[in-house]
């Protein structure tokens, strides 16, 4: 039992700071992240610049702390978003059958044809690059995969004897929809929740650091590797700190994300 | 089997029309007209009209989809506005670029992964499992755009091994072209074991709690043979038709990648275009890599009997 | 048997326990096994049977450790083995058979393959030797054509087929010992008793002796030279199989004698009432699976079937699996939609739109087989009974919270259950929670679907018990589901018995135990045993219809 509390304590700390650094940076940086400063740009990281300076001169602790910020911010957003209209679509689907239910999954399935970052690549082109084009187009992106999970646990539950049971009691379908199923759905949506903010941030910054995503100068951490690594060899530094950001945060919700798949849902192990 | 086969098959096919369908609306739903962008500031409201109608843009949705989705089946996805050459050979020449990448690495990694996925399960618990798993969730935390970078900087810039950017095709130059595909396939290697070491693990770690397991050593069997003859091939199912998804994914993420180290793939295609607004290949890109997705997962739905030969029950 | 020849297997003051917690799970257990002998372990779970018999072939889990004692088989000691003499022991001198048919064969190998692979490890002749050793067995264990089977996969035969193809796998090697854990509780009781008098067979021909591991005495006692009762890690005694029935030393051995299910008088009812639930050419068809271009015709479970039940009636339906009555059951209940036929519930039809749904809904109430699967998760105990009382109208808050205690403690549950959640209690715990919530309503029908069969011997005692003491209380009828007719003979005051969707014997209980018409009947009877009592407080065994039962009973 050592080795689950051991990843559960890492992964809680690092979310935590993670959380802590965003909420910090919405309302407070070192310095002004958009502040260009021409004398002082590719600073090595000193006592001044703690992580360096960009190649306008810009703090990059500062545009760190607000990128993550924006990402978090991204993120929950995002991960609300295809989890609201997921569990509707799915439990819909999964507890009306018949025509319509057939007709929505085939929708479904067609756009879980396309990988993930790839549909929200399409929708980007429509909805436009900026951070609420972001939340929309890997929203949507995402719905599917959140319905078909929802579905499945509800087609599991609707087998299940207490819902039987409920149904015998003579309760109606509502009533055992909002009493039995969706509490039971719960613990599949914390899961996938949670392994679904690691797809978005990982999704995000790969737009970002292809142009697709926030426009510069606001910064991301996906903007920060793509405009720094034309000066990655005389600023190692412009390389190192976003990725790392990104790769903690990632490991973190990993680490979560295992304790919590085998604390409520043995069966989505490896998924 | 057969009529598992037969019935897969016909099971793909809404699922294409579905994506050409949701493709064209997509396309159709970006603001802005293509003509006037075709054209350019030199268009006249004659230049205009005439290209519109050359491409169809005069009539109603339905036939345009219609014509459309017929010039599709026939192969021709357009030209493109930029350049002017047919979409669909410059998907494949592209394509082939990343395909090369893509399977060399999914390969790789599965050759290293699924082993190494079987032993952490078999020893599970102990420091090997720890270390195995511990290192996994580690790679699949580092972003493939960010790994490349690192590769890059150490390998290429610091110690000068390897070629930093570019692309060499085989035709060309057989040495330099591996030389020039050594840190892209490495990048996409390092991620992707993650994955796969920890979905063979848990299928494994199922499959060793059955009880045939047990009865495969009570018949006295080493465990190398319990391991490799009763446990592989159950085991190895749903890590196969995760092999599927990660194709696709590649497939669909490999643009960070080729940003990175420069190389003219499809993702890269695809995300040049976006910003080009080059409508005929953002609908080609997607069609094709869509259909590409489909066929994958066809592919290892239809191999799935070998390991597990239960599916065709049904 | 002589009890006098060296042991094949001796374990000696044995103690296992729990590697990280130091708990003990066998604790200073000795027996011996002499060549040949059928000893049976007796013990209910938790008892740490099934752990003994894995320590004996060296399979015990990673977690287990054991901290004293010996076991000796031919003379060595199986845990200083080298894992390599281990190995070659395994399969060769021990076989073992598993309690699970579906899973104890390996899905993705075919059956030649599995059965040949001991014969590759532990014997020299060439593969044609070994195929015809192998065609000569599955011949022997029923198989029509052998040839056929060694290429198919275990997916392709019925569970009682693949546990005698398991046997077979087993028997091949002539081992000198077989372990059998539980080998045939997943079947039906026919099929069980087949299977087992097979393996009976292969053993005596083959001079095997026999561990025999099971929760349920009478099979053991039925089939085994000596028996061994165990109760929590504990060996507490041990005996000849007559002697240990006739005079049990042990009060737990006492406990496991009493709760066998023995007939309870017959009871007189009026029987010129109008039924609760009369039943009239009911039928019940499954779709089949559809695929997109092809739909496989409809499956029927129910052909046309027949059913009344009076009030303070007990009717109990008993069938094999794939009989139809746990479809009938849950047509009655309103759990799936009948294809034809009616239900009459109080002499009223019962569909959504009759004026008589709402009352039948009230009235109509059932108890499920797995009290494990049939509470939801996420309710306290008390959410969970009271749940039962949302559709009675006008009972306020408080009238509620003290019908829910009255309810749990009429199923001997205390109050402190109330903001428990079913995690946190037993099996039988937790089936009386589901007793409680099918009857605080009253209603005046319940259907109990093998409300007994997935507890312990001595809870179900209890359980079943507090059932017919409710049933008397409050004198609902009841349509009591079950494959075990002794539990039926107990409760039921009347008998139907079903076999592929339909009835083909019906009668008052005493009359279908005693005189059963149809072979089918008999051959069920014969699996379960009528207790005569003796002088020394325990019984004799009698077995019903021992001779025509095998002639009539089906693979």
């Amino acid at each position: 039992m050592t080795r689950p509390s051991l990843n559960a304590i890492f992964g809680v700390t690092l979310i935590g700071l993670l959380l802590a650094v965003a909420i910090a940076g919405s309302f407070w940086t070192p310095f002004d992240p958009l502040g260009i400063n021409f004398p002082a740009r590719l600073g090595a990281p000193g006592p001044l610049h703690w992580l360096g300076t960009d190649e306008f001169g810009r703090d990059v602790l500062s545009r760190l702390m607000k990128g993550a910020a924006t990402s978090v911010r991204i993120c929950v957003l995002t991960v609300c978003f295809a989890l609201v209209a997921g569990t509707i679509v799915g439990i819909f689907t999964g507890f009306v059958r018949g025509w319509s239910d057939r007709i929505i999954m085939a929708f479904v399935n067609a756009l879980l044809a396309f990988p993930g970052i790839l549909l929200a690549l399409a929708l980007l082109t429509v909805v436009g690059a900026n951070e609420y084009g972001i939340v929309l187009a890997l929203g949507f992106a995402y719905t599917p995969s959140v319905a078909r999970v929802v579905r499945g646990t509800v087609l599991s539950l609707r087998e299940k004897e207490y819902i039987e049971a409920a149904r015998v009691m003579g309760n109606s379908e509502l009533f055992i929809m909002a009493r039995h199923i969706l509490p039971n759905c719960i613990a599949s949506l914390i899961v996938l929740g949670t392994s679904m903010f690691g797809w978005v941030l990982l999704a995000e910054s790969a737009l970002s650091f292809l142009g697709l995503g926030v426009p510069p100068p606001a910064p991301t951490w996906g903007n920060m590797l793509a405009s720094g690594r034309p000066y990655m060899v005389q600023a190692v530094w412009l390389g190192l700190f976003p990725g790392l950001c990104i790769a903690l945060t990632l490991l973190g919700i990993n680490l979560l994300g295992d304790v919590l798949r085998d604390k409520f849902d043995p069966r989505m192990r490896g998924l | 089997m057969l009529r598992f086969a037969f019935n897969r098959i016909l099971m793909a096919l809404p699922t294409l029309l579905i994506v050409a369908v949701s493709v064209f609306i997509l396309i159709r739903l970006i603001p802005g007209d293509p003509a006037t962008l075709m054209l350019g500031d030199q268009a006249t409201p004659a230049n205009l009209a005439d290209l519109r109608a050359r491409l169809g843009l005069d009539r109603s949705l339905p036939t345009q989809f219609l014509l459309w989705a017929g010039h599709v089946l026939r192969g021709d996805f357009g030209q493109s506005i930029t350049s002017g050459q047919a979409v669909l050979p410059l998907i494949f020449e592209r394509f082939w670029v990343s395909a090369k990448i893509v399977l060399s690495a999914a390969f790789l990694a599965s050759l290293v992964a699924v082993p190494a996925g079987m032993i952490a399960a078999w020893r599970q618990n102990s420091w090997v499992d720890l270390v195995l798993v511990g290192g996994a969730t580690l790679l699949l935390s580092i972003p493939a755009f960010w790994m490349g970078l690192l590769l890059l900087l150490f390998f290429g810039l610091k110690l000068g091994w390897l070629p930093v950017v570019g692309y060499v095709s085989f035709s060309d130059d057989v040495v330099k072209a591996l030389l020039y595909m050594v840190l892209p396939v490495l990048t996409l290697f390092l991620h992707e074991i993650g994955v796969i070491l920890r979905m063979s693990r848990a299928s494994t770690l199922e499959v060793l709690r059955l009880d045939f397991i047990t009865h495969a050593r009570a018949k006295g069997l080493s465990e190398m043979a319990v391991l490799w003859r009763h446990a592989f091939k159950p085991a190895f199912g749903p890590t196969w038709t995760l092999l599927g998804l990660v194709l696709g994914n590649l497939l669909g993420g490999i643009a960070v990648v080729e940003t990175v180290f420069t190389i003219p793939g499809l993702g890269r295609l695809l995300v040049d275009s976006i910003f080009a607004r080059d409508y005929p290949v953002i609908q080609g890109c997607l069609m094709f890599i869509a259909f590409i997705y489909v066929l994958v997962n066809l592919i290892v739905d239809l191999c799935y009997p070998l390991f597990d030969p239960r599916v065709t029950a049904e | 048997m002589s009890m006098n020849s060296t042991p094949l297997l001796e374990v000696d003051r044995l103690t296992l326990q729990v590697g990280r917690t130091g708990a003990i799970v066998v604790n200073d257990v000795s027996l011996s096994l002499a060549p040949g002998e059928v000893l049976g372990v007796v013990g209910e779970s938790g008892s740490g049977k099934t752990l003994l018999a894995r320590a004996v072939i060296g399979l015990e889990p990673p977690a287990i450790r054991r901290a004293a004692g010996t076991i000796r088989f031919e003379g060595h000691d199986i845990a200083t083995m080298p894992p390599k003499a281990l190995r070659a022991l395994r399969g060769n001198r021990i076989g073992m058979v598993f309690q699970e048919p579906m899973t104890s064969l390996n899905p993705s190998l075919t059956i030649g393959r599995q059965l040949e692979e001991g014969l590759i490890l532990h014997r020299d002749g060439d593969a044609p030797a070994r195929k015809a050793a192998i065609r000569e067995m599955l011949r022997r264990i029923g198989i029509q054509d052998p040839e056929a089977a060694l290429a198919a996969y275990p997916h392709q035969f019925s569970g009682g087929m693949r546990q005698r193809i398991m046997l077979a796998s087993v028997m091949l090697l002539k081992p000198a010992l077989l372990i059998a854990d539980e080998p045939t509780t997943a079947l039906d009781a026919v099929v069980q008793r087949e299977v087992l008098e097979l393996m009976l067979e292969l053993t005596r021909d083959h001079g095997t002796a026999v561990l025999m591991i099971s929760h349920d005495l009478s099979m053991v006692a039925r089939y085994s030279d000596r028996v061994a009762v165990m109760c929590r890690g504990d060996l507490v005694e041990q005996n000849t199989t007559a002697e240990l029935l006739r005079r049990p030393q042990q009060p737990y051995t006492q406990k496991l004698l009493n709760a066998m299910p023995h007939r309870t008088p017959a009871r007189t009812l009026p029987m010129d009432e109008t039924p609760i639930v009369a039943v009239r050419g009911l039928t019940v068809d499954y779709a089949g699976h559809g695929g997109l271009m092809q739909r496989q015709a409809p499956k029927r479970a129910l052909h046309g079937i027949d059913i009344e039940v009076r009030p303070r009636e007990v009717v109990a339906v008993v069938g094999g699996s794939g009989s139809g009555k746990t479809t009938l059951g849950r047509a009655i209940v309103g759990l799936v939609k009948p294809s034809g036929g009616e239900i009459l519930f109080a002499g009223r039809p019962i569909a959504r739109s009759d004026e008589g749904w709402r009352h039948y809904r009230l009235n109509c109430q059932m108890v499920f087989q797995d009290p494990y699967a049939s509470l939801d998760p996420r309710m306290t105990i008390g959410q969970l009974v009271g749940e039962a009382l949302r559709q009675v109208p006008g009972l306020g808050p408080a009238d509620k919270v003290r019908r829910i205690a009255e309810g749990l403690e009429e199923v001997g549950l205390e109050r402190k259950y109330i903001d428990r959640y079913p995690h946190e209690l037993s099996g039988g715990q937790r089936q009386r929670v589901a007793i409680a919530r099918a009857v605080v309503r009253r209603p005046s029908f319940v259907i109990a679907d093998e409300p007994v069969s997935a507890l312990d011997v001595t809870v179900r005692a209890q359980v079943l018990a507090l059932f017919v003491e409710l049933q008397q209380r409050h004198g609902f009828s009841c349509l009591f589901i079950s494959h075990d007719l002794g539990v039926v003979e107990q409760v039921a005051d009347r008998v139907v018995v079903m076999r592929d969707g339909r009835i083909i014997e019906q009668g008052d209980r005493d009359t279908v135990f005693d005189h059963p018409r149809e072979a089918y009947t008999r051959t069920l009877l014969s699996a379960i045993p009528a207790l005569e009592p003796e002088s020394g407080g325990g019984v004799r065994l009698k077995w019903r219809f021992e001779n025509d039962a095998r002639t009539s009973g089906r693979g």
